[in-house]
């Protein structure tokens, strides 16, 4: 007993000069959330909110375990100095092409105030550089022909799950691995009206690829993951990513530069369907669906929630589900620049506008890139979405039945409160750390105290263990007046 | 390794806690995530089993290294001829139980397509024990 707890205290200190999880060794996924070092106060806000458990505190600062992690966002969410960050492609790269395109998702229109057209925003963005610009959901009539097409071909899988929200496809690869042949092989509609628009430019212009640029602005961090390292795809078809926010503040800035009273030129704008412009609020695919037993579902605890259950068959005759990571759908995403709700009552106004132009017959419906139908249908499919499973112990089922008895060991050891004082956000998160050496027992501020009454510890080793946690700053001496 | 579960007569609110507690344990041992969905469906129709149509029981499972056994054992009224319950369509089932959606005659056969043994015993007035196995490779 006593060499036992030796040991771990040992192995704890030791820990202190080698940060890196034993997880991170393994395959790189790339992320476009980053942690700065420099500001993170080692809070564990982050930790505690994340759905997969994929953050611990070591050395008083934030440590993300690539593995696990889905780019949800939430962690950014809570941050309270903002040392939760997302990476972005400098705005300045756009110059490097000659034609730069600016790929538009309907919500980013829902971000300013109804009384700034859609037409002097797209005037603001060729003023700051863009010389295309094609709305995101321009591919919504094909990309939904393309999924019933797919559904009427495999009527045998059930539930048919959308791909649209990266996150959920990282989420289910990870988190779900049995779900993964559900997941609807299909681009995404930035893709294909990514592809659409190269081709068209490429054509009209007679130019080569690398000539044009293609500009996605991003409501999240997970659409940047999917265009850096796409799932099923070798390369993504768009050249680079614009956070929304700070395209907002670039456009705004111009907004407030022109002034009230601003007589704006009308440009003519993409003659986006209603259907579009809805598809990244929630039920925006569903309502599209011919699915006879369908659901949508949005922010991700309650996505995990309903997919145990229909993991489990125990939700049956679910022909699809369509599933975002965020509350509310795009409208939660975390770079968008107001509150959700505000934003797709504007996107809901902008729809409603182009339903009723649809009505009176003066906009014709589904009639977006018509003319690449087939080209288009022809180029949907992705490769195989592989399961890469975060719960795996270990390859070899023996061995992972060994670890598996010893998480069972520790956790019966442990207090399960769940306070997250050890550095992992549960206590059934730390005794798995332990079992995949990234921590000791020893950790537990429970198991220290005991052991201190038991004079098998001294209280200056627990206070190193707590330092080689939360770092040296946190331990100061708190008792003693500032 | 060995895990027990106790399951309690109509409390459908519950049904399935013991497959999902299955399920995880499964998932973390890279068993296939065919092969868990086989072993979930499986149990999870045991389990409802015990749950509608006996006063409840309990759950044994046994994971090794090259397969789980699953024991569902019920305290209940027993089937009195089981070759007729392992057809599709034959159920014992109450109104008042088929009325929830369950009882359609469906859970034995079920059960059967899953696994790769399957052993049911039981005595009428006393209960019934339903043996499973499935192979991980």
């Amino acid at each position: 007993m006593n060499d036992f707890y030796t040991k771990c205290i040992a192995q704890t200190i030791q820990r202190l000069n080698n940060q890196q999880f034993n997880d991170m060794e393994k395959t790189p996924f790339f992320h476009a959330l980053k942690i700065d070092e420099d500001t993170c106060i080692g809070c564990s806000r982050c930790m505690k909110i994340c759905p997969t458990e994929a953050l611990r505190v070591r050395d008083g600062k934030a440590v993300l375990m690539p593995d696990r992690c889905v780019d949800c966002g939430n962690c950014f969410k809570v941050c309270p100095t903002r040392s939760i960050y997302i990476e972005q492609d400098d705005f300045e790269d756009i110059f490097n092409f000659p034609i730069r395109v600016a790929l538009v998702p309907a919500v980013f229109m829902g971000q300013f105030p109804n009384d700034i057209t859609v037409s002097r925003i797209y005037g603001i963005l060729k003023d700051i550089g863009f010389t295309h610009i094609i709305e995101a959901e321009s591919s919504i009539p094909v990309y939904t022909a393309a999924k019933k097409k797919y559904a009427a071909e495999n009527p045998d899988i059930k539930p048919l799950i959308s791909t649209f929200c990266p996150a959920i496809v990282r989420l289910i690869q990870v988190k779900f691995p049995g779900l993964t042949e559900n997941l609807i092989p299909l681009r995404a509609p930035i893709d294909i009206t990514a592809m659409y628009i190269r081709r068209k430019i490429k054509e009209e212009m007679e130019l080569k690829d690398d000539q044009i640029g293609i500009f996605y602005i991003t409501p999240c961090a997970a659409k940047i993951a999917a265009v850096k390292n796409p799932v099923g795809e070798e390369k993504s078809l768009v050249d680079g990513v614009i956070n929304m926010d700070s395209l907002y503040n670039r456009v705004y800035h111009e907004i407030k530069k022109q002034g009230h009273g601003y007589k704006e030129q009308k440009l003519p704008v993409s003659q986006l369907s209603a259907d579009g412009v809805l598809t990244s609020l929630t039920n925006g695919e569903r309502r599209l669906s011919d699915a006879r037993h369908s659901y949508s579902i949005d922010e991700i605890h309650n996505v995990i929630e309903f997919l145990e259950k229909v993991e489990n068959e125990e939700i049956e005759d679910v022909d699809f589900l369509e599933l975002r990571a965020c509350d509310q759908s795009c409208p939660g995403g975390i770079l968008t620049c107001d509150n959700r709700f505000l934003i797709c009552e504007r996107v809901f106004g902008r729809a409603r506008k182009i339903a009723d132009r649809e009505r009176k017959g003066e906009q014709t419906k589904d009639h977006e890139l018509e003319e690449e139908r087939n080209y288009l249908m022809r180029h949907m499919k992705v490769g195989e979405i592989n399961p890469r499973s975060m719960l795996v112990l270990d390859d070899n089922i023996a061995v992972a039945l060994e670890k598996m008895k010893k998480i069972d060991e520790y956790r019966a050891r442990l207090p399960q409160t769940d306070c997250g004082i050890c550095g992992a956000p549960t206590c059934d998160a730390l005794a798995h750390d332990i079992v995949c050496d990234n921590a000791e027992l020893t950790d537990c501020v429970f198991i220290q105290r005991n052991l201190e009454a038991r004079g098998n510890m001294d209280v200056h080793e627990s206070l190193k263990i707590m330092e080689v946690i939360w770092g040296k700053a946190k331990m100061n001496d708190y008792v003693k007046k500032k | 390794m060995h895990l027990e579960y106790q399951v309690y007569e109509a409390d459908f609110v519950n049904a399935g806690a013991a497959s999902s507690a299955i399920k995880k344990t499964l998932k973390q041992l890279n068993v296939s995530p065919q092969i868990v969905k086989r072993v979930v469906v499986a149990l999870y129709e045991a389990e409802v089993n015990a749950i509608a149509h006996a006063y409840g029981g309990m759950i044994y499972a046994d994971i090794e290294p090259d397969k789980i056994i699953l024991k569902v054992e019920d305290k209940g009224p027993g089937i009195p001829d089981i070759d007729w319950a392992m057809q599709e369509g034959n159920s014992t089932a109450s109104p008042e139980v088929r009325n929830m959606g369950f009882g359609a005659g469906m859970g034995l056969p079920n059960i059967q397509k899953n696994v790769d043994k399957l052993n049911v015993t039981s005595t009428v007035g006393v209960g019934t024990t339903v043996e499973m196995e499935v192979n991980f490779t």
